[in-house]
């Protein structure tokens, strides 16, 4: 846009619509220019403060998604028992997972009370290892079993079964299973007392089917609550229920967590906003050479107005754009950093910040506007 | 004559000097509202980590093992060992008693339900409601109503002097039983006052006072187990240690230090003949939820920190760019750089200890609403927060003039002096 040659068109299409508009776009041009430094400063503090805006923004939708993975590592948030304490179908942990679709895990669990060689009574479990060891990640399993008739022992239970850690047998209903410990289980509550089988060896050994699925559900507490009734709707003659302890605890740390978050975020930009009004606003004022002179070539009102307005939109618009990007940066490097996995860029946050950015933009030129417009142009450029 | 100049400088520019400390003061007081925030959100989340529920299990020490199907006791009442009631107030006496929530003790007793013509088994639990314990001068109250807030009463809870039963939702709509009602529990009748929903294997058992469960299994002072919710510090490599392989020195950190592990060892010092443990479930998991929820508000602290440093020095740098026709005035009444400048920075300096004070008391009482509204209690402001509170609005406000007094300083007075600057 510089050079003579924009000069030469402007001259020889003097009257043409055009002109206008080149000149105006030429005057927006070299106004950047020309005061570079003040126009840098400005742009910096727009860019700065959309960029802490699209993170704070970011960082609040997708925290919620972050903090939820986190609380899945508590287990269970909803259990589907048998009615009356009767046996599961045979098929229900496909009925389960047909409903959850991938996004949850079931777990199998199957209760007897068996006896030791000397009597004693213990209550044997079995279950899928593989899904155990990801839903209840807090277990404590000194080693866990991978070989056929090996089982898992708790703390509390390894005493009673095989106090020399040697192999061991357990009967129920007359049938007789020998098993070795191949590990112990620790996790304080009331797993310590059990022992533990691959689901298949229990079944053939005890007869006895699953009566307990545990299920995790991810998502939001509707996104649970529809998982829920899903389940009940395709087992009637199972009990779904939530586990309150877990659901409950959830949705108080997280409530409390995001409105915190949004305090903060609420802060962060009222302060990024303030702080471009201010830089913004000692910019326009400073140029009201600019303004006195052109209103003293013959500019209208609206015409001087409309220069400054559309310096003050571009200067937002650019400085939202380049800030949407840092922040996205700042948002993933916060992901990455807290939460070991990326914040997820979020375009719909775009239009928030364009449209801020723009505002506050405007809003610091029309102050300083509508004082200047009441001096005379003279006796702003004879510096008084 | 520069004391003059500086009481001047203020008294005549009183409009300007008043936006330029509205700019520090809002800056310093968001800073200091976000720093007492993150500061106190561990404890804050911690407390509200406990709605989980107990995180410590204590059983008597030669116990023998379990035998219970979900929630449902199958072992014989008599069979194995018992805690005594008498020591449960010395768990208030403990090293970190403070960090000790609440405590429940559990009585589970299997009864026959109804008169000699229809009985059914079910199973009854003895415990605390709320409590009042006395241990020493203190006081305190506590119960399940404490350690278990996700139990719902329909109807009301039962003190835990009387006489008064809840049943759990399942067994009451197998009984037809409605609040008010009375039932015969091993042949003595009760009345029940609630209906107890927990979500949990509760919903299928009768609840009373921990004296009423003793009295119908005749063993006065039992207790089977005792659910101790605490605040702990997250786990890390001296909290896994064996406190046996430990130096003195070593033990006495690891001893003061709110480990479950170490809350663990402390109270089954207090009570006798006890065998404590953490519920993994619950302890290991809120020590990652809360490094998680406190990384996050400190790297949130840190962006609102660099956009009031920012909004403050924006507003400096405005406020004496707007000068520099002082500057050459200034100058050309002889004036050195030196003389200019450190008459910017002391009126600088004046604004940043007047802004930061506003600002201080304003970031209080901000987080002092915050924590009101958000958590329904007090963010405690440490009186160290101050003088580093100042000290940070002092340097952003110095470092945010620096270059525009540089520039101010450097102006040829001629052109300044002209406006062409």
């Amino acid at each position: 846009m510089s050079g003579s040659q924009p000069i030469q068109q402007g001259v020889s299409a003097r009257r043409a619509g055009s002109a206008h508009t080149s000149m105006f776009l030429r005057m927006l041009w070299r106004a950047a220019v020309l005061r570079r430094g003040r126009a840098a400063s400005a742009l910096l503090a727009m860019v700065v403060a959309a960029a802490v805006a699209t993170a704070m923004m970011n960082l609040y939708v997708d925290v919620q998604a972050k903090l939820r993975k986190e609380f899945r590592s508590y287990g269970a948030n909803v259990v589907v028992v048998g009615k009356d304490g009767t046996s599961l179908p045979a098929d229900i942990l496909n009925k389960i997972e047909a409903a959850l679709g991938g996004r949850g895990l079931a777990v199998p669990f199957a209760y007897v009370v068996a006896r030791t060689a000397h009597g004693q009574s213990v209550v044997v479990a079995g279950t899928d290892f593989e899904r155990v060891q990801k839903l209840d990640g807090w277990w404590s399993v000194s080693a866990w079993p991978s070989g056929p008739r090996e089982a898992l022992v708790g703390r509390r239970a390894l005493p009673a079964v095989s106090p020399d850690g040697k192999g061991f047998e357990l009967s129920f209903q007359g049938h007789t299973i020998r098993l070795t410990p191949a590990g112990t289980l620790e996790t304080g509550a009331a797993e310590d007392s059990r022992v533990y089988l691959p689901m298949a060896e229990f079944v053939a050994w005890s007869g006895v089917h699953p009566s307990t699925v545990e299920v995790a559900a991810n998502g939001s507490s509707e996104e649970v609550n529809s998982v829920i009734g899903q389940l009940a709707g395709a087992m009637p003659t199972a009990d779904v229920r939530p586990v309150r302890q877990i659901v409950e605890g959830e949705a108080r740390v997280l409530g409390k967590t995001r409105s915190t978050l949004y305090a903060a975020a609420v802060l962060i930009v009222l302060t990024a906003a303030l702080c471009v009004l201010a830089t913004l606003t000692g910019w326009v004022f400073d140029r009201r050479r600019d303004f006195a002179i052109m209103k003293a070539l013959g500019a209208s009102e609206r015409l001087v107005s409309g220069f400054f307005a559309a310096e003050a939109a571009a200067l937002g618009a650019v400085g939202a754009l380049l800030g949407f990007v840092i922040g996205i940066g700042i948002a993933a490097w916060i992901g990455r950093v807290n939460f070991n996995a990326p914040v997820v860029p979020r375009l719909s946050v775009l239009p928030f910040v364009l449209a801020g950015s723009m505002a506050v933009a405007l809003l610091s030129a029309i102050v300083p506007m509508s004082l200047l417009r009441r001096v005379q142009p003279a006796v702003i450029l004879k510096g008084e | 004559m520069f004391a003059r100049l500086l009481y001047e400088s203020f008294r005549r520019q009183k409009r300007r000097k008043l936006l330029a400390g509205a700019a520090i003061a809002l800056g310093v007081a968001v800073a200091t509202a976000m720093i007492a925030v993150a500061t106190d959100i561990g404890d804050k989340i911690n407390r509200e980590l406990r709605s989980y529920g107990a995180n410590l299990l204590v059983t008597p020490q030669e116990d023998t093992i379990d035998v219970e199907i979900g929630g449902i006791n199958l072992k014989p009442p008599s069979d194995g060992n018992f805690l005594n009631e008498a020591d449960l107030p010395k768990i208030k006496g403990t090293f970190w008693r403070n960090n000790i929530v609440g405590f429940s003790p559990m009585l589970p007793v299997n009864i026959s339900l109804g008169d000699a013509s229809d009985t059914k088994s079910a199973n009854l639990l003895g415990t605390y409601f709320s409590k009042k314990i006395t241990f020493g001068k203190e006081q305190a109250r506590t119960g399940v109503r404490t350690t278990h807030p996700w139990w719902r009463v329909q109807g009301s809870w039962p003190a835990d002097d009387s006489q008064d039963v809840l049943v759990g939702e399942h067994l009451a709509s197998r009984l037809g039983k409605q609040p008010g009602g009375r039932i015969e529990i091993a042949g003595q009748s009760h009345r029940v006052v609630g209906i107890l929903s927990t979500g949990g294997a509760e919903d299928d058992q009768i609840v009373a006072s921990l004296a009423v469960a003793q009295q119908v299994l005749g063993k006065p002072e039992a207790v089977r187990r005792i659910y101790v919710s605490a605040l702990t510090k997250p786990e890390d490599t001296l909290a896994r240690r064996d406190p046996k392989t430990m130096n003195p020195e070593l033990f006495d950190r690891w001893y003061c230090s709110p480990y479950v592990q170490s809350i663990a060892y402390q109270l089954q010092e207090a009570i006798p003949h006890s065998h404590a443990e953490q519920i993994r479930q619950v302890a290991q998991n809120e020590g990652t939820v809360l490094s998680r929820i406190k990384g996050l508000m400190l790297l949130v602290t840190l962006a609102a920190l660099f956009a009031s440093a920012l909004a403050v020095s924006a507003a400096m740098a405005t406020a004496i760019f707007e000068r520099r026709q002082e500057v050459g005035l200034m100058k050309a009444l002889g004036a050195g750089n030196f003389a200019v400048a450190a008459l910017f920075f002391a009126e600088s300096a004046l604004l940043a200890i007047f802004g930061g004070v506003a600002g201080f008391f304003a970031g209080s009482l901000l987080a002092h609403r915050i924590g009101r509204s958000i958590f329904d209690s007090q963010i405690t402001i440490q009186p160290v927060l101050f003088p580093v509170i100042l000290a940070i609005a002092v340097i952003v406000t110095f470092g945010g003039s620096a270059a525009a007094i540089r520039r101010a300083v450097q102006f040829d007075p001629v052109f300044a002096l002209r406006g062409d600057a």
